[in-house]
């Protein structure tokens, strides 16, 4: 019996050029992609490759210049501004850097945030909020703010904000890069958690070999074209 | 409907925020919220001299007092009226009569020199001979200190508010009238009105006093009502033994203050405008600090999944509410500090000082504030759009 693997994003022939003052600076060029369902993909590359570029077309951050993004068979690069964004808050959770938490806000209100842009009720959005915060591992901070937290606590908070609506793509752009190893590991080890047991298709985007080796597949970006082998 | 309300939902999530960060901005915001109060203190106080000085002439008129002038005269200093067209004016049809007969007042009208008490500086001051039925045709009138003057001697009574702007107008002094000391024996008070700027004396005293004979600048009368004004006008007018104009009171008074009042509004209004323009820079200034130091928020909120509509709104409806707590400070200061604040200006159209109270109305409050309203709502809509129009990747990309 064989079982059949469903391509979830698909980049067909993209080109992304950034346009600075009259120079063009191509960054994507003619690059295709298929990242399958429940797949954890590490996107490395030296600075400047266009990781977090490509990162942004999958979360439909950013359009590209030519060619088609496709994510559960939608052309999300054809949706407008307002259903874009529609789009990104019921399928998209996007972990930060630097985490990119709101200072004013408790650990529980701060992953409440994307389930504003639903129609649930207060309890429930607190109830989905607890379970969140309860998956990471930081039920204990909940009423924490981000000042009293450490950096992989509020990875966590980050994290917990980017699967509280349930999305279907988990995007990661260096999760890991602003934690110290012992902080770096337990998010990884997160991260494959949520892809290994909640089949969360996740892209991460890394400088760190080690950090990449926690994915199943690993590819590298150089001069806006994927390969799989890293180039000297 | 559900999209509605969830664009509702996301302006009031992200406003909430933006205004919890509000004491990470406190230096700015409070600068802001000052900036836009000083200059709805000064646009508030500055109209309320000029509505202090249509209420004062308000209080002044009675809706059924008439005032007959020469024909031409715009004001009583102008007009000159001889005693026989005072008594045919007396006699004409519609007006209020009791035992003594018509109740309208011939009066006289001349300017005296005195010290303004807050400049110490030269004044007009009127000083107004009046006839018994003066007392009846202004019917707030009332004596608060000291006696009412005698018929026939030199003594004069004194306008409250002219004691309070004049130097040597206290009861028991005495006034240079024509080479001569007349005494104060009164205070009075005029419901607010004109009238209180005034000093007065027996109209038969002052005629010999200035040398005018027998005659006077102006008659006050009463109506029987209101509606009896136009039979009465039509029957002086039509008389060929005289050549005067009548009015009602109201439209002399509207007459005497538009020309003072619309120079204080239009001082007013230009100084507002001017130093608006001032404030609008300073929270077109506080709100690009804003929009920039929550930059990473912006961009992190819109990369959830917020839209940028409700993001415009949020940072407009912080911008509108300093501007508000800064029109409503500025509003309420003004209306402390000036709110009945007595003073006394020279109104051109008389020649004569008009002494008035600041009038802090509740008009002038919400205008105040609307205009606060105004420098906020220019000041959050340029960093709003900035904020909303920046790609949410590159807006990442620059944190």
């Amino acid at each position: 019996m064989t079982q059949t693997v469903q391509t979830l994003v698909s980049i067909s022939n993209v080109d992304k050029i950034f346009k600075r003052g009259s120079e063009e600076i191509h960054v994507l060029g003619g690059l295709d992609l298929e990242i399958p369902q429940a797949e954890f993909l590490a996107l490395m590359g030296p600075s400047g490759s266009g990781k977090s570029t490509l990162l942004n077309l999958i979360g439909g951050l950013d359009r590209p210049s030519q060619g088609s993004v496709a994510v559960g068979g939608e052309r999300i690069d054809e949706l407008s501004d307002r259903r874009l964004a529609a789009w990104r808050a019921r399928h998209v959770g996007l972990v930060f850097q630097f985490y990119n938490l709101m200072p004013m806000l408790s650990a529980q209100k701060n992953v409440e945030l994307p389930l504003l842009l639903t129609h649930l009720s207060r309890s429930e959005r607190k109830k989905r909020a607890a379970i969140a915060l309860e998956i990471v591992g930081l039920s204990h901070r909940t009423d924490h703010f981000p000042r009293t937290l450490s950096g992989g606590e509020q990875q966590r908070v980050g994290i917990a904000r980017a699967i509280v609506t349930d999305p279907t793509l988990l995007l990661c752009d260096e999760p890991t890069g602003d934690l110290d190893r012992k902080s770096g590991d337990e998010i990884l080890s997160l991260l494959q958690a949520l892809n290994q047991e909640q089949g969360k298709t996740i892209v991460m985007v890394t400088h760190d070999i080690h950090a990449a080796a926690r994915a199943s597949r690993t590819l590298y970006l150089n001069k806006g074209q994927l390969s799989t082998e890293a180039e000297e | 409907m559900a999209g509605a309300f969830n664009w509702f939902s996301q302006i009031a999530s992200i406003t909430a925020v933006n205004l919890r960060s509000l004491p990470q901005r406190k230096g700015s915001s409070v600068t802001a919220v000052f900036g836009i109060a000083g200059v709805v203190a000064v646009m508030v106080s500055v109209l309320s001299i000029a509505q202090g000085i249509l209420q004062t002439m308000d209080n002044s008129a009675s809706a059924d007092n008439v005032v007959v002038l020469r024909s031409g005269a715009n004001t009583e200093m102008m007009s000159g009226l001889v005693g026989d067209d005072t008594r045919i004016i007396a006699e004409g049809p519609g007006l209020a009569r009791n035992a003594a007969g018509a109740i309208a007042s011939a009066e006289l009208f001349v300017i005296i020199n005195l010290l303004k008490k807050a400049t110490g500086t030269d004044a007009n001051v009127p000083l107004r001979g009046v006839e018994s039925a003066a007392f009846e045709v202004r019917d707030k009138f009332n004596i608060i200190e000291g006696r009412m003057f005698e018929w026939g001697l030199n003594e004069v009574i004194v306008g409250v508010g002219a004691k309070m702007e004049f130097e040597g107008l206290e009861l028991g002094s005495t006034i240079p009238v024509a080479q001569e000391e007349w005494p104060v024996v009164g205070i009075f008070e005029a419901g607010g009105g004109l009238s209180e700027t005034e000093i007065w004396v027996d109209a038969a005293v002052l005629q010999p006093a200035y040398r005018r004979g027998n005659s006077y600048q102006s008659v006050i009368a009463k109506l029987e009502s209101p509606e009896s004004f136009e039979q009465f006008k039509d029957a002086l007018t039509s008389d060929p033994r005289l050549n005067v104009k009548a009015m009602r009171e109201s439209e002399y008074y509207e007459s005497q203050s538009a020309m003072l009042y619309n120079t204080i509004t239009g001082i007013g209004t230009f100084i507002a405008v001017i130093m608006g323009f001032g404030a609008i820079f300073g929270a077109l200034n506080t709100m690009y600090t804003a929009v920039s130091s929550r930059a990473r928020e912006i961009a992190t909120l819109r990369a959830l999944g917020f839209h940028s509509g409700p993001v415009i709104i949020s940072i407009m409806a912080e911008s509108l509410l300093l501007a508000l707590a800064g029109g409503v400070l500025g509003a309420v200061a003004a209306w402390w500090v000036f709110d009945g604040f007595r003073a006394a200006t020279l109104n051109m159209t008389s020649f004569s000082q008009v002494a008035f109270a600041f009038d802090v109305s509740l008009s002038l409050l919400t205008r105040g504030i609307l205009f606060a309203m105004v420098i906020g709502f220019i000041g959050g809509l340029f960093p709003a759009v900035r904020a909303a129009r920046q790609p949410v990747a590159s807006a990442l990309r620059e944190l």
